[in-house]
């Protein structure tokens, strides 16, 4: 966990490095060509389920949704003994309470949005009274859009101080930064996005509200590896990643995986350093480890609703 | 210099695409007089997992629309059907039909098309009861599509015994998986093309070819499979299907006669593969001579 924002030397964000789209769009479908059978699989589709921020966001939440939700995070699929359990549940700040009454278990934590998710288009001290909402509710993690408005205009070091000011209200609670890349267009300004939320503080870096398309492209997430790399090469300072929205099935998200550790190593495939924000992908990856040890192809009729 | 005929790939057919088998496998099955009828895709198991996604996903979109739409649809196969039947009887007759058997069987599969087209909208009036019961509920029946169903087609004919097992299938909003002819696939090839260019959409029928036995294992173990058709005369293949059907009580009907006779359609065809549902509805007693109703 980082405790401080490294504030050391002013970096100027516009020169952040320029991204070969071309190159990483070869460098990606290389990781979907890869084959993982048999244990690897298995290993593979259980980490990955480990790894899931089980996620509801929508208007029409109400606190039965979510309890509903926080008893399938520790309950995945009980007629199958021996699986982990998701990583956290993702939900509004209004919702944390019914979150942290309905949780059981401590390994299940609990990622609330905020400021003003998923626009991001309000003041400051509105974010802060946003972030500290979910804090005092019982949120572990929170989950923060920046202002992409001000980043489209250039307003770089806008952007960094909000992303400093709510990294220092969350105190030792971790704080991932959506980029929302959807928006951003090019992958030079998700780089710049990822360097500039990473030098403010981040503890992870994450793709998207799912609220907009496109949203978590390997080639995004890619980009996105790579500004930890970058980082994590210069200072010795890790960095998670979450990529989120659009992966919903188990096939992308080995992939994901895949390129996980081709592009940052072993040590981040813990959910401690990579998490999938999905609503769908946990009965998916559950099908698919049921079927691989059984060989029997399986039915969302014999799995909760998700 | 004489023209170099182009000769036809015969191709599966998943979810209104066309790919060929994922194994990358061909056979050539032979005629009576030993000629090739083609390179024929020689489908695997991973080919029949892909069709019953493709199944289930159009399942939704099909069963809920209209069953007059459904008929209409249904009837733009038999139109679609009468404008290439030069070809199919073409095919036919390669496959060791004479002309004059070949005209017959197209024909017949023309007709028995528009014969199941008119029974889309009418399955559930026919079909259908108010149930007498002694509690003041109103109590009803009516016949609802099972889900995807797994088609091991007629393997004596190509094409009659093909639309006699999947029209009344898909009459009532199932979606299928067919598992086409192993000696006679060409039509059942063609009849994909009809499919496609017929308003039906993607996934409603998927077709494909190749030994029946290796795909028919996923479709009898696969759990996403509601029900399976055995339309093949093959003991062995049916005794393995039956058993593996009982994983989760999919229900296995048996589908086989001599589809050429004229007989050989009927509602039945239609309700085999449905399932009654009976719904309860609080009321008072409305066959009583105090009803309002």
């Amino acid at each position: 966990m980082r405790s401080t924002v490294n504030k050391t030397e002013p970096i100027d964000f516009s020169q952040s490095p320029k991204v070969d789209k071309v190159g990483v769009e070869e460098r990606v479908a290389r990781f979907q060509t890869r084959s993982l059978k048999g244990a690897s699989k298995l290993q593979g589709l259980k980490l990955a389920l480990n790894m899931i921020d089980l996620t509801t966001l929508e208007g029409k939440d109400t606190p039965n949704k979510v309890r509903q939700m926080c008893y399938k995070a520790e309950h995945l699929h009980d007629s199958h003994p021996g699986l982990p359990t998701v990583a956290a549940v993702c939900v509004y700040p209004s919702m944390v309470k019914v979150a942290r009454e309905s949780l059981r278990n401590p390994e299940v934590k609990i990622a609330s949005v905020s400021t003003a998710f998923p626009s991001g288009q309000a003041d400051l001290n509105i974010k802060l009274t946003d972030t500290k909402l979910a804090l005092d509710n019982g949120a572990d993690e929170i989950d923060m859009v920046i202002s992409r408005g001000k980043f489209l205009s250039g307003e770089y070091n806008f952007v960094f101080d909000e992303i400093a000011a709510i990294k220092e209200a969350c105190g030792k609670s971790r704080l991932k930064v959506i980029l929302e890349t959807g928006e951003l267009v090019t992958l030079d300004n998700v780089r710049k996005a990822s360097d500039i939320a990473i030098y403010a503080g981040a503890d992870f870096i994450k793709t998207s509200t799912g609220k907009i398309q496109p949203a978590a492209t390997m080639q995004v997430t890619y980009t996105m590896l790579m500004a930890i790399k970058d980082y994590y090469d210069k200072t010795g300072i890790m960095i998670g990643m979450k990529p989120a929205g659009g992966i919903s099935n188990a096939k992308l998200a080995l992939h994901n995986l895949v390129m996980v550790n081709e592009t940052l190593g072993g040590k981040w495939l813990t959910n401690e350093w990579f998490r999938f924000g999905a609503s769908s992908l946990a009965n998916d990856v559950l099908m698919q480890i049921v079927k691989q040890e059984t060989g029997i192809y399986q039915s969302t009729d014999y799995f909760s609703i998700d | 210099m004489s023209r170099l005929e182009i000769i036809k790939t015969y191709k599966i057919y998943i979810g209104g695409a066309f790919p060929r088998t994922e194994s990358g496998r061909y056979y050539v099955p032979l005629n009576k007089k030993g000629e090739p009828l083609g390179n024929v895709c020689l489908c695997s198991k991973k080919d029949a997992k892909n069709a019953v996604v493709a199944a289930r996903k159009a399942f939704g979109s099909w069963s809920e629309r209209a069953a007059f739409n459904r008929s209409q649809i249904l009837y733009r196969i038999a139109e679609m059907l009468e404008g290439r039947k030069a070809q199919f009887v073409e095919e036919l007759v390669l496959q060791g039909s004479t002309q004059k058997a070949a005209q017959q069987e197209v024909e017949a599969s023309i007709d028995r098309v528009v014969y199941y087209a008119g029974w889309c909208d009418k399955v559930s009036q026919v079909t259908g009861s108010v149930n007498p019961v002694t509690s003041s509920h109103f109590n009803f029946s009516v016949y609802q599509p099972m889900g995807v169903i797994g088609i091991i087609a007629d393997q004596s004919t190509s094409l009659i015994g093909l639309i006699s097992q999947v029209i009344p299938v898909i009459a009532s909003g199932n979606t299928v998986v067919v598992l086409a002819a192993e000696n006679l696939p060409l039509c059942a090839v063609t009849f994909a093309e009809v499919i496609n260019s017929s308003d039906v959409p993607g996934g409603v029928v998927n077709i494909l070819t190749g030994k029946p036995d290796e795909p028919a294992s996923v479709l009898g173990t696969h759990m996403d499979v509601n029900a399976i058709v055995l339309g093949s005369d093959s003991k062995e293949l049916n005794a393995s299907l039956r058993k593996s059907s009982a994983l989760n009580l999919k229900r296995v009907i048996e589908m086989q006669t001599d589809w050429s006779k004229a007989d050989a359609q009927g509602l039945y065809q239609i309700t085999d593969c449905m399932e009654l549902k009976t719904t309860w509805h609080p009321v008072e007693n409305i066959g009583g001579s105090t009803s309002s109703y």
